[in-house]
Protein backbone atom coordinates (compact mmCIF):
# COMPACT_ATOMS: atom_id res chain seq x y z
CA UNK A 1 0.00 0.00 0.00
CA UNK A 2 1.10 3.42 -0.92
CA UNK A 3 2.40 6.02 1.55
CA UNK A 4 -0.35 8.06 1.53
CA UNK A 5 -3.22 5.55 1.61
CA UNK A 6 -1.61 4.75 5.12
CA UNK A 7 -1.37 8.22 6.60
CA UNK A 8 -5.45 8.77 5.01
CA UNK A 9 -6.10 5.38 6.75
CA UNK A 10 -4.05 6.84 10.09
CA UNK A 11 -5.59 10.00 10.76
CA UNK A 12 -9.04 8.65 10.21
CA UNK A 13 -8.22 6.60 12.92
CA UNK A 14 -6.80 8.76 15.17
CA UNK A 15 -10.07 11.01 14.52
CA UNK A 16 -12.00 7.31 15.73
CA UNK A 17 -9.59 6.71 18.61
CA UNK A 18 -10.94 10.31 19.87
CA UNK A 19 -14.50 9.69 19.26
CA UNK A 20 -15.93 6.61 20.59
CA UNK A 21 -13.81 7.22 23.93
CA UNK A 22 -14.53 10.73 24.55
CA UNK A 23 -18.17 10.80 26.30
CA UNK A 24 -17.02 7.26 28.50
CA UNK A 25 -18.00 7.24 32.65
CA UNK A 26 -15.32 7.38 34.87
CA UNK A 27 -17.25 4.16 35.94
CA UNK A 28 -15.53 2.52 33.09
CA UNK A 29 -12.07 3.79 32.86
CA UNK A 30 -10.13 1.20 34.19
CA UNK A 31 -11.66 -1.58 31.79
CA UNK A 32 -11.61 0.39 29.45
CA UNK A 33 -7.66 1.22 29.94
CA UNK A 34 -7.51 -2.51 29.99
CA UNK A 35 -9.44 -3.58 27.12
CA UNK A 36 -7.22 -0.98 24.86
CA UNK A 37 -4.25 -2.25 26.44
CA UNK A 38 -5.39 -5.73 25.03
CA UNK A 39 -5.61 -4.29 21.34
CA UNK A 40 -2.40 -2.98 20.96
CA UNK A 41 -1.51 -7.10 21.60
CA UNK A 42 -2.21 -7.28 18.16
CA UNK A 43 1.44 -6.63 17.27
CA UNK A 44 1.36 -10.80 17.57
CA UNK A 45 0.45 -10.03 13.75
CA UNK A 46 3.71 -8.14 13.02
CA UNK A 47 5.80 -10.77 15.18
CA UNK A 48 4.28 -13.85 13.85
CA UNK A 49 5.12 -12.41 10.09
CA UNK A 50 8.40 -12.08 11.64
CA UNK A 51 9.03 -15.12 12.96
CA UNK A 52 7.52 -17.08 10.16
CA UNK A 53 9.97 -15.30 8.07
CA UNK A 54 13.32 -15.80 10.00
CA UNK A 55 16.34 -17.92 8.79
CA UNK A 56 18.61 -16.91 11.21
CA UNK A 57 18.46 -18.68 14.49
CA UNK A 58 19.01 -15.38 16.59
CA UNK A 59 16.85 -13.85 14.67
CA UNK A 60 14.35 -16.60 15.03
CA UNK A 61 14.78 -16.40 18.83
CA UNK A 62 14.35 -12.94 19.15
CA UNK A 63 10.81 -12.76 17.15
CA UNK A 64 9.58 -15.96 19.38
CA UNK A 65 10.29 -13.91 22.66
CA UNK A 66 8.28 -10.97 20.74
CA UNK A 67 5.53 -13.86 19.93
CA UNK A 68 5.15 -15.10 23.63
CA UNK A 69 5.42 -11.18 25.02
CA UNK A 70 2.91 -10.10 22.26
CA UNK A 71 0.79 -13.72 23.55
CA UNK A 72 0.87 -12.23 26.59
CA UNK A 73 -0.07 -8.74 26.03
CA UNK A 74 -3.37 -10.15 23.59
CA UNK A 75 -4.66 -13.17 26.02
CA UNK A 76 -4.04 -11.35 29.47
CA UNK A 77 -5.23 -8.50 28.35
CA UNK A 78 -8.99 -9.49 26.88
CA UNK A 79 -9.06 -12.36 29.51
CA UNK A 80 -8.92 -9.86 32.44
CA UNK A 81 -10.98 -7.17 30.78
CA UNK A 82 -13.60 -9.92 30.71
CA UNK A 83 -12.85 -10.53 34.11
CA UNK A 84 -13.82 -7.34 35.19
CA UNK A 85 -16.53 -7.00 33.13
CA UNK A 86 -18.39 -9.89 33.81
CA UNK A 87 -18.51 -8.62 37.61
CA UNK A 88 -20.24 -5.43 36.02
CA UNK A 89 -23.86 -6.23 37.14
CA UNK A 90 -27.36 -4.85 37.45
CA UNK A 91 -29.82 -4.61 39.99
CA UNK A 92 -31.01 -8.10 40.09
CA UNK A 93 -34.97 -7.66 39.65
CA UNK A 94 -37.10 -10.46 41.68
CA UNK A 95 -38.42 -13.24 39.15
CA UNK A 96 -42.01 -12.82 39.61
CA UNK A 97 -41.77 -9.44 37.46
CA UNK A 98 -42.41 -9.96 33.80
CA UNK A 99 -40.03 -8.87 31.09
CA UNK A 100 -36.39 -9.81 30.74
CA UNK A 101 -34.88 -11.42 33.76
CA UNK A 102 -31.14 -10.73 32.35
CA UNK A 103 -29.66 -8.66 34.90
CA UNK A 104 -28.16 -5.99 32.60
CA UNK A 105 -29.70 -6.41 29.21
CA UNK A 106 -31.17 -2.73 28.01
CA UNK A 107 -34.36 -3.04 28.74
CA UNK A 108 -34.22 -4.43 32.00
CA UNK A 109 -31.45 -1.76 33.33
CA UNK A 110 -34.11 0.75 32.12
CA UNK A 111 -36.64 -0.53 34.64
CA UNK A 112 -34.24 -0.85 37.39
CA UNK A 113 -33.35 3.01 36.72
CA UNK A 114 -37.50 3.75 36.92
CA UNK A 115 -37.98 1.61 40.14
CA UNK A 116 -34.55 3.71 41.38
CA UNK A 117 -36.56 6.91 41.12
CA UNK A 118 -39.62 6.05 42.47
CA UNK A 119 -37.73 4.60 45.77
CA UNK A 120 -36.52 8.00 45.95
CA UNK A 121 -39.28 10.18 46.20
CA UNK B 1 -0.58 -25.05 1.25
CA UNK B 2 -2.38 -22.31 -0.96
CA UNK B 3 -2.16 -18.89 0.48
CA UNK B 4 -5.80 -16.58 0.69
CA UNK B 5 -5.30 -13.85 -2.07
CA UNK B 6 -4.68 -10.43 -0.73
CA UNK B 7 -8.49 -9.26 -1.39
CA UNK B 8 -9.80 -11.61 1.28
CA UNK B 9 -6.46 -10.72 3.31
CA UNK B 10 -7.40 -7.38 3.28
CA UNK B 11 -11.19 -7.30 4.03
CA UNK B 12 -10.34 -9.83 6.89
CA UNK B 13 -7.61 -7.63 8.33
CA UNK B 14 -10.55 -4.63 8.16
CA UNK B 15 -13.13 -7.27 9.56
CA UNK B 16 -10.54 -7.23 12.69
CA UNK B 17 -9.81 -3.26 12.41
CA UNK B 18 -13.86 -2.99 12.61
CA UNK B 19 -14.31 -5.53 15.78
CA UNK B 20 -11.57 -3.46 17.75
CA UNK B 21 -13.57 -0.15 17.24
CA UNK B 22 -16.66 -2.10 18.16
CA UNK B 23 -14.71 -2.74 21.48
CA UNK B 24 -13.66 0.57 22.53
CA UNK B 25 -17.16 2.13 21.70
CA UNK B 26 -19.09 -0.59 24.04
CA UNK B 27 -16.44 -0.33 27.05
CA UNK B 28 -18.26 2.98 27.15
CA UNK B 29 -20.92 1.73 28.74
CA UNK B 30 -21.62 -0.82 31.29
CA UNK B 31 -24.39 -2.85 29.65
CA UNK B 32 -22.25 -3.09 26.29
CA UNK B 33 -19.10 -3.71 27.85
CA UNK B 34 -18.99 -7.08 27.95
CA UNK B 35 -19.72 -8.18 24.44
CA UNK B 36 -17.57 -5.10 23.43
CA UNK B 37 -14.58 -6.65 24.98
CA UNK B 38 -15.43 -10.55 23.31
CA UNK B 39 -15.96 -8.88 20.13
CA UNK B 40 -12.27 -7.16 20.53
CA UNK B 41 -11.18 -10.46 21.41
CA UNK B 42 -12.91 -12.19 18.39
CA UNK B 43 -12.01 -9.51 16.10
CA UNK B 44 -7.89 -10.52 17.36
CA UNK B 45 -8.46 -13.86 16.97
CA UNK B 46 -9.36 -13.23 13.49
CA UNK B 47 -6.20 -11.88 12.54
CA UNK B 48 -4.24 -14.08 14.05
CA UNK B 49 -5.29 -16.93 11.57
CA UNK B 50 -5.44 -14.53 8.89
CA UNK B 51 -1.87 -13.86 8.76
CA UNK B 52 -1.72 -18.04 9.37
CA UNK B 53 -3.28 -18.40 6.27
CA UNK B 54 -2.38 -15.28 3.77
CA UNK B 55 1.50 -14.67 4.42
CA UNK B 56 4.31 -18.08 3.88
CA UNK B 57 5.79 -19.25 7.12
CA UNK B 58 8.38 -21.01 8.09
CA UNK B 59 8.84 -22.01 11.70
CA UNK B 60 4.99 -22.96 12.20
CA UNK B 61 5.20 -25.33 14.80
CA UNK B 62 8.06 -22.79 16.64
CA UNK B 63 5.58 -20.25 16.54
CA UNK B 64 2.44 -22.10 17.96
CA UNK B 65 4.65 -23.24 20.37
CA UNK B 66 5.72 -19.39 21.54
CA UNK B 67 1.84 -18.25 21.15
CA UNK B 68 1.34 -21.60 23.77
CA UNK B 69 3.58 -20.45 25.69
CA UNK B 70 2.42 -16.63 25.95
CA UNK B 71 -1.24 -18.09 26.54
CA UNK B 72 0.20 -20.43 29.44
CA UNK B 73 1.60 -17.82 31.26
CA UNK B 74 -0.87 -14.87 30.46
CA UNK B 75 -4.50 -17.13 31.01
CA UNK B 76 -3.32 -17.83 34.24
CA UNK B 77 -2.43 -14.76 35.73
CA UNK B 78 -4.80 -12.98 34.68
CA UNK B 79 -7.81 -15.39 35.86
CA UNK B 80 -6.41 -15.45 39.45
CA UNK B 81 -5.35 -12.15 39.91
CA UNK B 82 -7.01 -10.23 42.82
CA UNK B 83 -8.84 -7.24 42.10
CA UNK B 84 -6.28 -4.84 44.32
CA UNK B 85 -3.68 -5.92 41.92
CA UNK B 86 -4.78 -4.59 38.59
CA UNK B 87 -3.17 -1.81 38.19
CA UNK B 88 -0.28 -3.41 38.11
CA UNK B 89 -1.17 -6.20 35.87
CA UNK B 90 -2.12 -3.97 32.97
CA UNK B 91 1.17 -2.17 33.47
CA UNK B 92 2.62 -5.24 32.79
CA UNK B 93 0.60 -6.40 29.98
CA UNK B 94 1.38 -2.58 28.42
CA UNK B 95 4.80 -2.99 29.35
CA UNK B 96 5.09 -6.39 26.85
CA UNK B 97 3.44 -5.16 24.19
CA UNK B 98 5.80 -2.57 23.87
CA UNK B 99 8.30 -4.84 24.34
CA UNK B 100 7.16 -6.99 21.57
CA UNK B 101 6.85 -3.85 18.82
CA UNK B 102 10.48 -2.67 19.39
CA UNK B 103 11.30 -6.10 19.00
CA UNK B 104 9.51 -6.70 15.73
CA UNK B 105 11.12 -3.00 14.99
CA UNK B 106 14.73 -4.56 15.26
CA UNK B 107 14.20 -7.59 13.12
CA UNK B 108 12.72 -5.58 10.31
CA UNK B 109 15.77 -3.37 10.07
CA UNK B 110 17.42 -5.61 7.61
CA UNK B 111 14.71 -5.58 5.62
CA UNK B 112 14.14 -2.27 5.44
CA UNK B 113 15.97 0.31 2.58
CA UNK B 114 13.51 3.26 2.64
CA UNK B 115 14.53 5.85 5.03
CA UNK B 116 10.57 6.62 5.90
CA UNK B 117 10.34 2.65 7.27
CA UNK B 118 13.79 3.35 8.96
CA UNK B 119 12.31 6.05 10.58
CA UNK B 120 9.28 4.21 11.49
CA UNK B 121 11.75 1.61 12.87
CA UNK B 122 13.26 4.09 15.14
CA UNK B 123 10.32 5.47 16.72
CA UNK B 124 9.21 2.10 17.41
CA UNK B 125 12.36 0.81 18.85
CA UNK B 126 12.35 4.13 20.94
CA UNK B 127 8.76 4.24 22.33
CA UNK B 128 8.30 0.65 22.40
CA UNK B 129 11.48 -0.16 24.52
CA UNK B 130 11.01 3.03 26.82
CA UNK B 131 6.96 1.91 27.10
CA UNK B 132 9.03 -1.44 28.18
CA UNK B 133 11.19 -0.15 30.45
CA UNK B 134 8.22 2.35 32.20
CA UNK B 135 5.62 0.01 32.66
CA UNK B 136 8.63 -2.06 34.57
CA UNK B 137 8.80 0.61 36.73
CA UNK B 138 5.47 1.51 36.86
CA UNK B 139 4.52 -2.13 38.08
CA UNK B 140 7.26 -1.84 40.82
CA UNK B 141 5.93 0.94 42.25
CA UNK B 142 2.41 -0.39 42.86
CA UNK B 143 3.70 -4.02 43.26
CA UNK B 144 5.61 -1.80 46.26
CA UNK B 145 8.99 -3.40 45.34
CA UNK B 146 9.97 0.64 45.38
CA UNK B 147 9.08 3.52 46.86
CA UNK B 148 5.93 4.99 45.36
CA UNK B 149 7.10 8.27 46.21
CA UNK B 150 8.96 10.57 43.42
CA UNK B 151 12.65 9.49 43.07
CA UNK B 152 14.10 12.69 41.94
CA UNK B 153 18.28 13.35 42.01
CA UNK B 154 20.16 16.69 40.72
CA UNK B 155 20.72 16.27 36.77
CA UNK B 156 17.91 14.30 36.55
CA UNK B 157 16.12 16.49 33.80
CA UNK B 158 20.18 16.89 32.12
CA UNK B 159 20.14 13.32 32.22
CA UNK B 160 17.24 12.66 30.30
CA UNK B 161 17.74 15.31 27.88
CA UNK B 162 21.13 13.85 27.17
CA UNK B 163 19.72 10.69 26.45
CA UNK B 164 17.04 11.88 24.14
CA UNK B 165 19.93 14.12 22.35
CA UNK B 166 22.15 10.59 21.86
CA UNK B 167 18.76 8.97 20.54
CA UNK B 168 18.23 11.59 18.18
CA UNK B 169 21.75 11.50 17.04
CA UNK B 170 21.61 7.57 17.03
CA UNK B 171 18.23 7.20 15.36
CA UNK B 172 19.63 9.89 12.71
CA UNK B 173 21.91 7.16 11.69
CA UNK B 174 19.94 4.52 11.88
CA UNK B 175 17.78 6.26 9.18
CA UNK B 176 20.64 6.58 7.40
CA UNK B 177 22.33 3.78 6.89
CA UNK B 178 20.70 1.11 8.97
CA UNK B 179 23.27 0.56 11.33
CA UNK B 180 21.71 -2.41 13.49
CA UNK B 181 24.74 -1.92 16.51
CA UNK B 182 23.24 1.82 16.89
CA UNK B 183 19.47 0.43 16.55
CA UNK B 184 20.85 -1.86 19.96
CA UNK B 185 22.08 1.38 21.16
CA UNK B 186 18.77 2.82 20.69
CA UNK B 187 16.56 0.31 22.30
CA UNK B 188 18.86 0.70 25.49
CA UNK B 189 18.62 4.30 25.16
CA UNK B 190 14.30 3.56 24.95
CA UNK B 191 14.85 1.44 28.11
CA UNK B 192 16.88 4.37 30.00
CA UNK B 193 14.27 6.99 28.79
CA UNK B 194 11.15 4.78 29.96
CA UNK B 195 13.07 4.52 33.65
CA UNK B 196 13.77 8.35 33.97
CA UNK B 197 10.37 9.16 32.62
CA UNK B 198 8.65 7.24 35.41
CA UNK B 199 10.91 7.89 38.64
CA UNK B 200 9.67 11.08 39.54
CA UNK B 201 6.07 10.29 38.82
CA UNK B 202 5.26 9.73 42.57
CA UNK B 203 2.15 8.17 44.57
CA UNK B 204 -1.48 8.98 43.45
CA UNK B 205 -0.28 9.73 39.35
CA UNK B 206 1.12 6.11 38.78
CA UNK B 207 -2.30 4.88 37.42
CA UNK B 208 -2.67 8.10 35.03
CA UNK B 209 1.16 6.87 33.38
CA UNK B 210 -0.17 3.54 33.09
CA UNK B 211 -2.87 5.01 30.99
CA UNK B 212 0.01 7.44 28.68
CA UNK B 213 2.08 4.63 28.71
CA UNK B 214 -0.91 2.59 26.99
CA UNK B 215 -1.07 4.85 24.52
CA UNK B 216 2.90 4.82 23.67
CA UNK B 217 2.46 1.25 23.11
CA UNK B 218 -0.46 1.96 20.87
CA UNK B 219 1.64 4.73 18.51
CA UNK B 220 4.86 1.84 18.83
CA UNK B 221 2.41 -0.69 17.25
CA UNK B 222 1.30 1.80 14.86
CA UNK B 223 4.72 2.58 13.69
CA UNK B 224 5.33 -0.86 13.21
CA UNK B 225 2.57 -1.82 11.08
CA UNK B 226 4.19 1.14 8.66
CA UNK B 227 7.49 -1.04 8.87
CA UNK B 228 5.71 -4.48 8.10
CA UNK B 229 2.83 -2.70 5.99
CA UNK B 230 0.22 -4.09 7.69
CA UNK B 231 -2.75 -2.09 7.84
CA UNK B 232 -4.24 -3.32 10.78
CA UNK B 233 -1.59 -2.74 13.17
CA UNK B 234 -1.60 1.02 11.93
CA UNK B 235 -5.30 1.43 12.85
CA UNK B 236 -5.01 -0.76 15.90
CA UNK B 237 -2.25 1.38 17.27
CA UNK B 238 -3.46 4.31 16.19
CA UNK B 239 -6.67 4.12 18.07
CA UNK B 240 -4.98 2.39 21.31
CA UNK B 241 -2.72 5.63 20.91
CA UNK B 242 -5.67 8.12 20.26
CA UNK B 243 -8.25 6.81 22.72
CA UNK B 244 -5.06 6.57 25.21
CA UNK B 245 -4.47 9.76 24.90
CA UNK B 246 -7.97 11.23 25.25
CA UNK B 247 -8.45 8.57 28.79
CA UNK B 248 -5.38 9.64 30.32
CA UNK B 249 -6.20 13.86 29.78
CA UNK B 250 -9.80 13.04 31.52
CA UNK B 251 -8.26 10.51 34.21
CA UNK B 252 -5.88 13.44 34.34
CA UNK B 253 -8.73 15.97 34.95
CA UNK B 254 -10.36 14.01 36.90
CA UNK B 255 -7.42 14.93 39.46
CA UNK B 256 -7.53 18.47 38.58
CA UNK B 257 -3.95 17.86 37.56
CA UNK B 258 -2.27 18.28 33.80
CA UNK B 259 -0.89 15.30 31.98
CA UNK B 260 2.25 17.74 32.24
CA UNK B 261 2.09 18.65 35.71
CA UNK B 262 1.51 14.93 36.18
CA UNK B 263 5.25 13.66 34.41
CA UNK B 264 7.19 17.23 34.95
CA UNK B 265 5.88 17.94 38.40
CA UNK B 266 8.52 16.32 40.71
CA UNK B 267 11.30 18.37 38.48
CA UNK B 268 9.43 21.55 39.67
CA UNK B 269 8.33 20.70 43.34
CA UNK B 270 4.91 20.20 42.41
CA UNK B 271 4.12 16.60 42.48
CA UNK B 272 2.23 14.39 45.06
CA UNK B 273 5.35 14.19 47.27
CA UNK B 274 3.68 14.87 50.68
CA UNK B 275 4.91 13.59 53.91
CA UNK B 276 4.26 10.55 55.87
CA UNK B 277 4.28 12.24 59.46
CA UNK B 278 1.70 10.91 62.06
CA UNK B 279 -0.19 13.54 63.37
CA UNK B 280 -0.72 14.11 67.21
CA UNK B 281 -3.64 16.17 67.57
CA UNK B 282 -6.08 15.10 69.22
CA UNK B 283 -9.59 13.53 67.21
CA UNK B 284 -12.76 11.82 68.25
CA UNK B 285 -12.78 8.30 67.67
CA UNK B 286 -15.64 5.99 68.35
CA UNK B 287 -17.15 2.53 69.14
CA UNK B 288 -18.47 0.48 66.43
CA UNK B 289 -21.60 -0.32 68.78
CA UNK B 290 -21.67 3.92 68.60
CA UNK B 291 -21.05 4.16 64.88
CA UNK B 292 -23.64 1.59 64.50
CA UNK B 293 -26.38 3.73 66.48
CA UNK B 294 -25.30 6.70 63.80
CA UNK B 295 -25.95 4.58 60.73
CA UNK B 296 -28.77 2.02 61.98
CA UNK B 297 -31.11 5.95 62.76
CA UNK B 298 -30.02 7.72 59.98
CA UNK B 299 -32.20 8.53 56.75
CA UNK B 300 -29.65 8.65 53.92
CA UNK B 301 -25.95 7.14 54.45
CA UNK B 302 -23.63 7.57 51.63
CA UNK B 303 -20.90 5.15 51.84
CA UNK B 304 -17.47 6.89 50.95
CA UNK B 305 -14.97 3.52 49.53
CA UNK B 306 -11.41 4.41 49.18
CA UNK B 307 -8.26 2.01 48.70
CA UNK B 308 -8.02 1.03 52.23
CA UNK B 309 -11.02 -1.11 51.92
CA UNK B 310 -10.24 -2.93 49.05
CA UNK B 311 -6.41 -3.62 50.89
CA UNK B 312 -8.41 -5.22 53.21
CA UNK B 313 -10.85 -7.03 50.95
CA UNK B 314 -13.50 -5.16 52.84
CA UNK B 315 -15.64 -4.93 49.45
CA UNK B 316 -18.22 -7.41 50.39
CA UNK B 317 -18.95 -6.56 54.39
CA UNK B 318 -19.19 -3.14 53.26
CA UNK B 319 -22.17 -4.55 50.49
CA UNK B 320 -23.31 -6.77 53.30
CA UNK B 321 -23.60 -3.38 55.52
CA UNK B 322 -25.60 -1.79 52.89
CA UNK B 323 -28.12 -4.16 52.76
CA UNK B 324 -28.61 -4.16 56.46
CA UNK B 325 -29.10 -0.48 56.59
CA UNK B 326 -31.25 -0.88 53.24
CA UNK B 327 -33.22 -3.49 54.95
CA UNK B 328 -33.98 -1.42 58.03
CA UNK B 329 -35.56 1.60 55.30
CA UNK B 330 -32.60 3.42 54.91
CA UNK B 331 -31.41 5.14 51.67
CA UNK B 332 -27.61 3.98 51.24
CA UNK B 333 -25.91 4.75 48.36
CA UNK B 334 -22.11 4.37 46.87
CA UNK B 335 -20.29 7.86 46.50
CA UNK B 336 -17.36 6.81 43.88
CA UNK B 337 -14.34 9.14 43.64
CA UNK B 338 -13.05 9.10 39.69
CA UNK B 339 -9.55 7.99 41.11
CA UNK B 340 -10.55 6.05 43.85
CA UNK B 341 -8.63 3.11 44.51
CA UNK B 342 -5.37 2.68 42.38
CA UNK B 343 -6.17 4.09 39.07
CA UNK B 344 -9.06 5.25 37.62
CA UNK B 345 -12.62 3.46 37.96
CA UNK B 346 -10.91 0.81 39.86
CA UNK B 347 -12.77 1.41 42.95
CA UNK B 348 -15.99 0.33 40.72
CA UNK B 349 -14.23 -3.10 39.54
CA UNK B 350 -13.81 -4.00 43.18
CA UNK B 351 -17.53 -3.17 44.26
CA UNK B 352 -18.53 -5.12 40.93
CA UNK B 353 -16.77 -8.16 42.92
CA UNK B 354 -18.74 -8.08 45.74
CA UNK B 355 -21.68 -7.89 43.82
CA UNK B 356 -22.60 -4.17 44.31
CA UNK B 357 -25.10 -3.26 41.40
CA UNK B 358 -23.69 -0.47 39.41
CA UNK B 359 -26.57 1.68 39.80
CA UNK B 360 -25.79 2.21 43.40
CA UNK B 361 -22.65 3.42 42.16
CA UNK B 362 -22.74 6.91 42.01
CA UNK B 363 -20.27 9.19 40.34
CA UNK B 364 -18.71 12.18 42.07
CA UNK B 365 -21.15 14.61 40.21
CA UNK B 366 -24.00 13.66 40.38
CA UNK B 367 -24.07 12.97 44.45
CA UNK B 368 -22.13 15.73 45.42
CA UNK B 369 -25.33 17.66 45.69
CA UNK B 370 -26.42 14.92 47.93
CA UNK B 371 -24.18 15.37 50.98
CA UNK B 372 -26.27 18.67 51.84
CA UNK B 373 -29.18 16.36 52.84
CA UNK B 374 -27.16 13.38 53.86
CA UNK B 375 -27.56 11.90 57.82
CA UNK B 376 -24.10 10.50 57.82
CA UNK B 377 -20.91 10.11 55.05
CA UNK B 378 -18.90 6.74 55.64
CA UNK B 379 -15.64 6.74 54.85
CA UNK B 380 -14.25 3.58 54.23
CA UNK B 381 -10.28 3.77 53.94
CA UNK B 382 -10.46 6.63 51.68
CA UNK B 383 -8.18 9.80 52.52
CA UNK B 384 -7.35 12.26 49.62
CA UNK B 385 -10.59 12.13 47.71
CA UNK B 386 -12.18 13.75 50.47
CA UNK B 387 -9.33 16.09 51.80
CA UNK B 388 -10.59 19.48 51.93
CA UNK B 389 -7.42 20.70 51.32
CA UNK B 390 -8.12 20.38 47.44
CA UNK B 391 -9.86 23.12 47.78
CA UNK B 392 -8.41 24.90 50.54
CA UNK B 393 -4.76 24.88 50.71
CA UNK B 394 -3.19 26.13 47.60
CA UNK B 395 0.01 24.87 48.28
CA UNK B 396 -1.04 21.39 48.67
CA UNK B 397 0.36 18.56 46.37
CA UNK B 398 -4.22 17.74 45.83
CA UNK B 399 -5.18 21.53 45.36
CA UNK B 400 -7.38 21.55 42.64
CA UNK B 401 -8.32 17.94 42.77
CA UNK B 402 -12.09 17.99 42.85
CA UNK B 403 -13.61 16.08 45.79
CA UNK B 404 -16.39 14.43 47.37
CA UNK B 405 -18.03 16.96 49.37
CA UNK B 406 -18.18 15.06 52.70
CA UNK B 407 -17.88 18.01 55.00
CA UNK B 408 -21.56 18.74 53.98
CA UNK B 409 -22.88 15.58 55.81
CA UNK B 410 -24.30 16.11 59.03
CA UNK B 411 -22.08 13.47 60.57
CA UNK B 412 -18.55 12.23 58.90
CA UNK B 413 -17.40 8.73 60.27
CA UNK B 414 -13.91 7.54 59.35
CA UNK B 415 -12.94 4.07 59.42
CA UNK B 416 -8.86 4.29 59.30
CA UNK B 417 -6.34 2.31 60.17
CA UNK B 418 -4.11 4.70 61.52
CA UNK B 419 -3.65 8.61 62.03
CA UNK B 420 -1.07 8.04 58.70
CA UNK B 421 -1.92 10.12 56.23
CA UNK B 422 -2.98 8.86 52.87
CA UNK B 423 -0.90 8.21 49.31
CA UNK B 424 -0.42 11.66 48.56
CA UNK B 425 0.86 11.71 52.07
CA UNK B 426 -1.42 15.26 53.02
CA UNK B 427 -2.80 15.93 56.58
CA UNK B 428 -6.60 15.40 56.17
CA UNK B 429 -8.24 18.54 57.84
CA UNK B 430 -11.26 17.03 58.05
CA UNK B 431 -10.50 14.33 60.83
CA UNK B 432 -10.21 17.27 63.28
CA UNK B 433 -13.82 18.85 62.70
CA UNK B 434 -16.88 18.47 65.38
CA UNK B 435 -18.86 16.61 63.04
CA UNK B 436 -16.32 13.74 62.46
CA UNK B 437 -16.12 10.46 64.23
CA UNK B 438 -13.15 7.77 64.12
CA UNK B 439 -13.34 3.87 64.25
CA UNK B 440 -9.30 2.67 64.14
CA UNK B 441 -8.83 -0.40 63.12
CA UNK B 442 -8.41 -2.78 60.02
CA UNK B 443 -10.87 -1.86 57.37
CA UNK B 444 -12.87 -4.83 57.24
CA UNK B 445 -12.77 -5.93 60.82
CA UNK B 446 -14.38 -2.51 61.59
CA UNK B 447 -16.81 -3.17 58.92
CA UNK B 448 -17.82 -5.99 60.48
CA UNK B 449 -18.24 -5.34 64.06
CA UNK B 450 -20.30 -2.12 62.49
CA UNK B 451 -22.31 -4.79 60.70
CA UNK B 452 -23.23 -7.25 63.69
CA UNK B 453 -24.24 -3.95 65.57
CA UNK B 454 -26.32 -2.60 63.15
CA UNK B 455 -27.90 -6.29 63.16
CA UNK B 456 -28.53 -5.67 66.65
CA UNK B 457 -29.93 -2.90 67.28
Amino acid sequence: MDGMSLLTITVLAVFVGFEVVSKVSSTLHTPLMSGANAIHGIILVGAIIVAGQAADPLVLAVALLAVVLATINLVGGFVVTDRMLEMFRGRQRPPSNAGSGVPGSPGDSGAVETAHKERRQ
Amino acid sequence: MTLLNPTWTALLYLAAAACFILALKGLNSPKTARRGNLIGAFGALLAVVTVFVSVKLDNIPWILGAIAVGSGVAAPVARRVQMTQMPQLVALFNGVGGGAAALVALLELSHADDPWVRLAIVFTLLVGAGSFAGSGVTFAKLQGLMTTRPVTFPGLPALMAVVLLAAAGAGTVVILNGSLVLALVLLILGLVAGVLLVLPVGGADVPIVISLLNAFTGLAVAASGLVLGNVLLVVAGTLVGASGTILTRAMAAAMGRSVAGIMFGAFKGGSTAGSTAVSERPVRSSSAEDVAVLLGYAQRVIIVPGYGLAVAQGQHTAAELALALEARGIEVDFAIHPVAGRMPGHMNVLLAEANVPYESLKEMSDINSEFRTTDVALVVGANDVVNPAAKTTSGSPIYGMPILEVADARQVVFLKRSMRPGFAGIENELLYEPQTTLLFGDAKDSLTKVLGAVKAL
